[in-house]
């Protein structure tokens, strides 16, 4: 039982290295139609933040849209015209900060960072003058406008709960086969080994699909989170993230043969990485390199940018191919492995 | 008499290892053959490879004439299979657990409820129809799922160590059940522990170290290594081996 002695190691690096609420290098691009002395000290300072990496310049308030959609941009930051002026002749100026909201903790921690810096550049302007210089962030929050967590947690939630239902219940279902030796017995009968397979998988499938509608409606209509996009394509998106799941679940269990082990796996060697790494509570972006990459192969990280994308940004088809393409790409890697295994275990 | 299971010089291999090593015998219509071998003896293998579970690396093996690397498919359909666990579901009551085998054994609907009946009266099991299997008393199931792997009326029954964990008296019932089974004609291919039940059987092979050592009638093997039981006879050849047991 190697796995109860992992188990606390593991927890205590994921734990302490993943959970971090600070945002660092958010991507930003900023629209400045000023070009002025007063904004290009303030772009040099956002420059300078290691919480922020200013990946674009834009000319065309019209760009922004596109922006967001391609480049996953984290906030946008504009300057209307003849922002020194303002300043200096009225002591007042305006920027305006418009950040992705679709995770809102994330949007918070970054707003809080930029008018920061702001408001340092309005400090050492006024330690000058002495005249009481004031800049105001406007602040626009794009796809969640009124910050509500929800946004942030159903994804995640979709994500936990059809891995829970997909890979975990059937690797266990399966493992008890074996555990009660049915398994064998099935095995030597003229059934197919994939009819076997897709017996133990069907149910998990549909009870999948049912949790599936249920999120959706109870999150439509309770919790107010419409779903911006094309629910075709959420549900085609699921459809695939479930396969995913389910092979995975199937590829446990050709690997254990017992309940209990199965369980740990998908319960705690599942579970544990995909609440922790997959972006549902903790933003991916600052966590360690090493963590990066883990967070990489879990599914549901892939998934829960899709469903975001999709859900709560509104967009089509063509924003989620990446993550389309990578959970297909797991699917069919998984489930030839587990076919693999499944049929080498008959040897 | 037809012989209904062939082995010529069936082997398998695990890279190095020689699990079973070139075994040949034939199993006759209706005969009670045991399996017999010390754990580790690679008679579990043996059995997988007439079950067309396991592909043999070399040698043949033919069961119900079908054989059984090429015609797998065929071959399962005409045998039964009962395991040391009795593998039925626990949580399925008794008459779920007979439908379940007889559709996956594509016995015809029709007949499904009669051969039911029939069945659990001879069990003497009408009041259990709907009992879950799991309250029901170990011999019982094992009763039960010794039946059920018989339903479908195969050619051929593998039994795994099917008396394992249960008393001697319901072990005795166990083996009327056999010979029952073998006067309708049905071959009862059987492994065991048990010595004693190494005597029921109408012949006996004892295999050491992937290879068998003897094969003859219960009655011959004794005088053949002047021993008064099976075990004495086993005890002997069981010495030969230089495999360890697992």
């Amino acid at each position: 039982m190697a796995i109860l002695l992992i188990l606390p190691i593991l927890m205590l690096v994921l734990f302490g290295y993943s959970i971090s609420t600070e945002v660092k290098n958010s991507k930003i691009a900023i629209l400045d139609s000023s070009n002025d002395v007063a904004t290009r000290a303030i772009i040099e300072k956002f420059r300078n933040s290691e919480y922020f990496s200013v990946k674009k310049m834009v000319n065309n308030p019209s760009e922004i849209q596109d922006l967001f959609k391609k480049d996953r941009l984290n906030m946008v930051l504009v300057f209307g015209d003849n922002f020194y002026e303002n300043l200096a002749h009225t002591g007042n100026a305006q920027v305006q900060l418009i950040v992705d909201g679709s995770d809102p903790n994330s949007a918070k921690t970054i707003v809080t960072y930029a008018t920061s810096i702001i408001g340092a550049y309005q400090l050492e302007l006024s330690k000058i003058d002495k005249i009481p210089f004031q800049i105001n962030p406007q602040i626009k929050l794009l796809y969640n406008p009124q910050m509500k967590g929800a946004y942030n947690f159903v994804p995640g939630v979709m994500g936990m709960i059809l891995m829970l239902i997909c890979a975990m219940m059937t690797s266990i279902s399966i493992a008890r086969e074996k555990e009660l030796g049915t398994m064998e017995v099935l095995l030597v009968s003229p059934m197919k080994p994939i009819y076997i397979i897709l017996s133990k998988t069907i149910p998990y499938f549909v009870l999948s699909l049912v949790n599936l509608a249920t999120i959706l409606l109870l999150s439509v209509f309770l919790l107010k989170v419409p779903i911006a996009g094309s629910l075709f394509w959420l549900i085609a998106f699921s459809l695939v993230y479930i396969f995913v799941n389910l092979s995975l679940g199937l590829l446990i269990s050709s690997i254990v043969d017992s309940q209990l082990v199965a369980l740990l796996i998908s319960g705690m060697v599942l579970m544990l990485p995909v609440i922790m790494l997959s972006g549902m509570m903790f933003p991916v972006e600052n966590m360690p390199v090493f963590f990066q990459w883990i967070s990489q192969i879990i599914p549901a990280k892939w998934y829960i940018i899709g469903v975001k994308k999709i859900m709560i940004k509104g967009l089509g088809l063509s924003s989620i191919i990446p993550e389309m393409s990578v959970l297909l790409g797991m699917g069919i890697v998984l489930v030839i492995a587990s076919l693999k295994n499944f049929k080498y275990r008959l040897e | 008499m037809d012989k209904v299971i062939i082995a010529e010089n069936l082997t398998k291999k695990f890279g190095d290892f020689t699990a079973v090593d070139h075994i040949s015998f034939e199993v006759e219509r209706g005969e009670i053959f045991g399996f017999l071998g010390a754990n580790g003896a690679g008679k579990t293998t043996a059995m997988r490879m007439l079950c067309g579970l396991s592909i043999p690396t070399s040698g043949k093996g033919l069961v119900a004439d079908f054989d059984v690397h090429t015609q797998s498919e065929q071959v399962k359909k005409n045998i039964g299979y009962m395991s040391q666990k009795f593998a039925l579901y626990e949580e399925l009551k008794v008459w779920e657990n007979i439908r379940l085998y007889a559709g996956i054994y594509s016995v015809p609907d029709k007949e499904i409820a009669p051969r039911t009946d029939e069945l659990l009266k001879r069990l003497g099991f009408e009041n259990e129809r709907e009992t879950l299997v799991k309250s029901l008393p170990l011999g019982w199931k094992q009763k039960l799922a010794f039946s059920v792997a018989i339903f479908h009326e195969p050619k051929i029954v593998f039994l795994d160590e099917p008396t394992g964990g249960v008393d001697p008296v319901t072990r005795r019932q166990f083996w009327e059940m056999i010979y029952e089974a073998a006067d309708r004609g049905i071959t009862v291919f059987v492994t065991t522990h048990y010595m004693d039940e190494a005597e029921y059987c109408d012949r006996v092979s004892i295999m050491v170290d992937g290879r068998i050592d003897a094969l003859d009638s219960p009655k011959n093997l004794k005088n053949q290594f002047k021993a008064n039981n099976m075990d004495g006879v086993f005890q002997q050849l069981a010495r030969r081996a230089s495999r360890k047991a697992d």
